[in-house]
């Protein structure tokens, strides 16, 4: 069976310098797959070349057996696939629910936009209540909820979360990460890079380590938990059990 | 003649006490308000354009220019002579000429000077853009018939002038001002409530905050830019048509005057800002009215004080009156 999504040896760089050289990995339907990894090792130019904002210079990415590395950042939103950024980059000066409208600025039904708003505004209740608010006032915590929101706006098959516990509370982190979970159970297939390592694995169906632009390790969430080589590097001693 | 005598022999003209001439400095309110207007309505170029893309498009007061010389063009080789005498068939048909034209040449300067450059320095598309800005004046001079003199602007609203007493004086407002400030204003509150409220309204301003994102959320830039473009080169070339029917006269320097005023509004007002353009707009146009009326030097120094009064607001507010601060990254 063709993977819903298949990275195939991607290289990147920026300019003279390979941020990416060799990375590798499949996403199927319905899991939550995280890419792990220390800073820099080029987590976040894999997000950014699958959306669309980088050209690799080699490799493929293939969205159910398509090639899509070719195409412009706005048609691949409308491909399905969705990516809140590294720093979550809202809209600062303008609304919440401007916010949220632009995550569906490629779809033209008002009725199904509005439900969805509603959706969002269910899941995280403080959005709903600060609709009018400007997002730059937000705290950190609130504003990944929106720029999660935001993102499933365009009602995506793929989500791509780029480092959204960055900053936040052990507590809002959770929270984050439950939102996850529960995203996965209503269907959507959840790409998540992550340098709280132990919090993403405990989560993830499959995950892969980058190292140095390359894709170095897989193995379930469970098993890379448990790799010695993983807990040295990543995940600090003593935190497995 | 010393500069105080000057100065106070000026001042006297505007509120001397012996005859107080009221009504010059209403007159002269009016005639600010309108030239003002007129400046707003090209500041709204500049402004827009600078925001979503960061660049100072000095050819935006060419496209202007071009805007009256092909209001003028279709005026004199299209309209047929019994519509040319009616200024409700007439005006309309002339505009659409002017606004055409104007369009017409502000996106071909986007798709072919300023796009290639994109990614470039900022040096790189400014320069271009004052190569622009020379390249049209020249085109207009060398290509549209005697235009290396000032050409006559036909009358293509009601002729005449609105007048009433007050003050001790009469007062006078043509009808062709009056409907340069009206639908100037006009637009201008137009484009706001299409920026503010629109979906495609709302994609510039996601383009203009942060061109990265935007693009995730399917918005194609490069389509905001062309529209970006169109809109500014629709109201210059309006503003060019209507400026050219108030004064009843058109040359090929127009652009170049007017767009450093409209570059000014736009500064003063904050860019980026619509209604700071027009704000901006209509505060230069009463400086330049009433300090070429009140102030020493007369009109000679004019642009002095819309620069003096351009730098005491930088110096207080460098972001202008309604312009951002420095962006919050959270």
């Amino acid at each position: 069976m063709t993977p819903f999504l298949e990275v195939r040896d991607l290289t990147v760089a920026y300019g003279a310098i390979q941020a990416v050289r060799g990375v590798s990995f499949t996403v199927e339907q319905g899991q939550i797959v995280s890419l792990i990894g220390s800073n820099g090792a080029g987590k976040t130019t894999t997000l950014r070349t699958i959306s669309g904002l980088l050209r690799p210079v080699s490799g493929e990415i293939l969205l159910d057996g398509t090639p899509i590395h070719r195409r412009p950042a706005h048609e691949i939103l409308g491909l399905g696939v969705a990516h809140s950024p590294e720093g979550r980059r809202l809209f600062a000066r303008m609304t919440v629910e401007e916010n949220l409208r632009l995550g569906a600025y490629t779809r033209r039904d008002e009725a199904g936009i509005v439900a969805d708003l509603d959706r969002v505004y269910d899941l995280f209740p403080v959005l709903g209540e600060r609709r009018r608010n400007k997002a730059g006032l937000f705290s950190g915590g609130e504003q990944q909820m929106l720029a999660i929101g935001r993102a499933l706006m365009s009602r995506p098959k793929l989500l791509m979360l780029d480092e959204p516990s960055m900053g936040l509370s052990p507590i809002m982190t959770q929270k984050i990460f439950d939102t996850v979970r529960g995203l996965r159970a209503d269907g959507t297939t959840v790409l998540l890079v992550e340098q709280n390592a132990l919090a993403a694995l405990a989560l993830s169906d499959r995950a892969y380590v980058i190292d140095l632009g390359r894709t170095t390790l897989t193995g379930t969430g469970g098993e890379l938990l448990a790799d010695p080589r993983v807990q040295e590097a990543y995940l600090g001693e003593g935190v497995s059990s | 003649m010393g500069l105080l005598e000057s100065f106070s022999t000026q001042l006297t003209q505007c509120f001397g006490s012996t005859s107080p001439p009221v009504f010059v400095f209403l007159q002269q309110i009016i005639n600010g308000l309108v030239l003002g207007s007129l400046i707003g309505l090209i500041a709204l170029g500049y402004t827009m354009v600078y925001g979503i893309i960061q660049l100072i498009n000095f050819a935006h007061g060419e496209v202007f220019m071009v805007g009256a010389y092909g209001g003028l063009a279709t005026f004199t080789y299209l309209l047929p002579t019994f519509a040319a005498r009616e200024w409700y068939i007439a005006l309309p048909l002339v505009l659409l000429g002017g606004a055409l034209i104007s369009v017409l040449v502000a996106v071909a300067m986007e798709r072919f000077a300023y796009r290639p450059l994109r990614n470039a320095p900022r040096l790189a598309p400014l320069i271009t853009a004052l190569g622009v800005s020379v390249a049209l004046q020249e085109a207009v001079r060398v290509f549209y018939p005697n235009a290396t003199a000032a050409l006559p602007f036909p009358n293509i609203f009601v002729p005449g002038s609105l007048s009433f007493s007050v003050g001790g004086g009469d007062i006078a407002i043509k009808y062709s001002g009056i409907l340069l400030l009206v639908v100037s204003l006009v637009l201008a509150i137009a484009l706001q409530i299409f920026v503010d409220g629109s979906r495609m309204g709302r994609a510039m301003r996601a383009t203009a905050q942060d061109r990265d994102v935007a693009r995730l959320m399917g918005i194609n830039p490069d389509r905001v830019i062309v529209l970006t473009f169109v809109i500014g080169g629709a109201l210059a070339g309006i503003g060019g048509v209507l400026y050219g029917g108030y004064l009843n006269n058109i040359n090929i320097d127009m652009g170049f005057q007017t767009g450093i005023f409209a570059f000014t509004a736009a500064v003063l007002g904050g860019i980026g800002s619509i209604r700071g353009a027009v704000i901006g707009g209509l505060l230069i146009g009463l400086v330049k009215s009433l300090g070429g009326q009140c102030l020493p030097g007369g009109t000679a120094y004019d642009y002095v004080w819309i620069f003096v009064v351009l730098i005491v607001v930088l110096v207080f507010r460098p972001q202008g009156f309604f312009g951002e601060t420095e962006r919050v990254r959270a």
